[in-house]
């Protein structure tokens, strides 16, 4: 019997897994990793190194573990260089794979920056394990740390690095931080406090070049001032990973398509996690991923499972001022209220973005108000 | 009181505190929150956890 072969070993594939052997202990599976595979908490990346955690700490699981625990045939260090739709074959480092149904758990690159300057290759950026210990190894000898990117992780990363004792500058295009995710008066809630950590915000200014200099670096912004830094860290996005989907002729758009069933416009593969549009959407948070993750299963043991999303708030983790975010299309119809704001010593806001029926569709809530997620939610209609 | 970690989200779970807001009071021990119960943030279950410090 051929095996569902699972491509990726990231939280979208290892909770597949999971999910699937707890409906079914037999179907064999294969799963494939281009890294060693080891299991470990994403998200924590952005927020281990003030907790003083090493990249060998982050590892809940090893791939060995987790092959054993979930029974399957475990490949690591392995690239998939072509799927052969017609075969059900993959191509791969390790040889040819056969597949009754594949799964595609790919994750998504970090988008990099058309910088100028001869150092424009030392940005660097945190997407995996294999990367925080390059930068942990970095950081060792850096002082003065520029984030280039004021959205989630960039914050998430300011916060943690200047709670460790770094000296941050973020450096944002925009008007205020987390600006993709909130509005304004939202976003803003954030500058005292991080700031108080020792952030120093750019807002309204690009990084242009980054040369090196005697000292570390020096970096170009578009205002023509310079901003010296001993390590540059980019944050500024996720771009879904599509080109082994493209190649093999699946219809792919921002991500890879998919529909509810996690189905892609071959029936016999699936995808979900970063690399998927599911429905329209591209969703690289982790309540999505675990609730396609059950969905699939679910699926792939041979239920008629569509994914149904509830209302899926974003927390970021910045402990400086904590955030909680339910967003809303940048195209929705509606207005985002104050519904309420905090004071000098309990700084914070709580906003709701209510459509033109006055119904609840998303909110804010910030500093003083982030612990009312679940009442929030409950008020939504 | 101890501390516990979701294994997936980073998540943490202090007895001490506990969730007023999901209706678990201050002080309730790991083994006392409900095995249906799952981690608010990214929805793993109670098996799913593991303690980081005490």
């Amino acid at each position: 019997m051929k095996p569902i072969v699972v491509l990726g070993s990231g939280l979208a594939g290892y909770t597949l897994v999971r999910e699937l052997r707890k409906l079914d202990r037999d179907v064999p599976i294969t799963l494939v990793s281009r890294d060693s595979a080891d299991f470990y908490s994403k998200p924590m990346l952005s927020n281990a190194l003030a907790q003083g955690k090493s990249a060998e700490v982050l590892v809940a699981t090893t791939a060995a573990e987790m092959a054993k625990q979930q029974g399957f045939t475990l490949l690591q260090h392995t690239e998939v260089l072509a799927i052969d739709r017609e075969r059900k074959q993959l191509q791969t480092s390790a040889g040819v794979i056969e597949y009754s149904r594949l799964v595609l758990a790919l994750g998504a690159d970090p988008i990099r920056l058309p910088l100028q300057g001869d150092a424009a290759d030392a940005v660097v950026s945190v997407n995996d394990l294999a990367d925080y210990a390059r930068f942990r190894k970095a950081l060792v000898s850096a002082k003065r740390i520029a984030v280039v990117g004021g959205g989630l992780i960039g914050c998430e990363f300011a916060n943690d690095l200047a709670a460790a004792g770094y000296a941050v500058t973020v450096i944002d295009p925009t008007a205020y931080p987390l600006s993709g995710l909130m509005p304004e008066a939202a976003g803003k809630q954030l500058l005292a406090p991080l700031a108080a950590l020792g952030i120093t915000w750019r807002f309204g200014v690009a990084v242009k070049a980054v040369d090196r200099d005697s000292a570390g670096y020096a970096l170009t912004l578009t205002d023509e001032s310079t901003l010296p830094a001993d390590l540059v860290l980019s944050a500024v996005g996720l771009r879904p990973r599509t080109g082994l989907a493209r190649d093999a002729g699946l219809t792919v758009n921002r991500g890879i398509v998919v529909d509810t069933h996690l189905r892609s416009s071959d029936a016999d593969i699936y995808a979900l996690g970063d690399c998927a549009e599911i429905d329209g959407k591209v969703q690289p948070y982790v309540l999505p991923i675990m609730h396609a993750a059950r969905a699939l299963a679910r699926g792939l043991a041979g239920e008629d499972a569509q994914v149904v999303f509830p209302a899926m708030p974003v927390v970021v983790k910045t402990p400086a001022h904590s955030v909680a975010v339910l967003p809303v299309a940048h195209d929705a119809v509606g207005e985002w209220k104050i519904l309420a704001e905090g004071s000098a010593i309990k700084p914070g806001i709580k906003m709701g973005f209510f459509d033109a029926q006055d119904q609840l569709k998303g909110f804010v809530l910030t500093g003083a108000y982030a612990g009312e997620r679940s009442e929030m939610v409950k008020q939504l209609v | 009181m101890k501390v516990w970690q979701c294994v997936v989200c980073g998540f943490i779970y202090d007895e001490a505190v506990g969730l007023p807001e999901e209706g678990i009071k201050p002080g309730t021990a790991w083994a006392d929150i409900p095995e249906n119960w799952a981690c608010p943030d990214c929805g793993v279950a109670k098996s799913d956890f593991e303690m980081v410090q005490i």
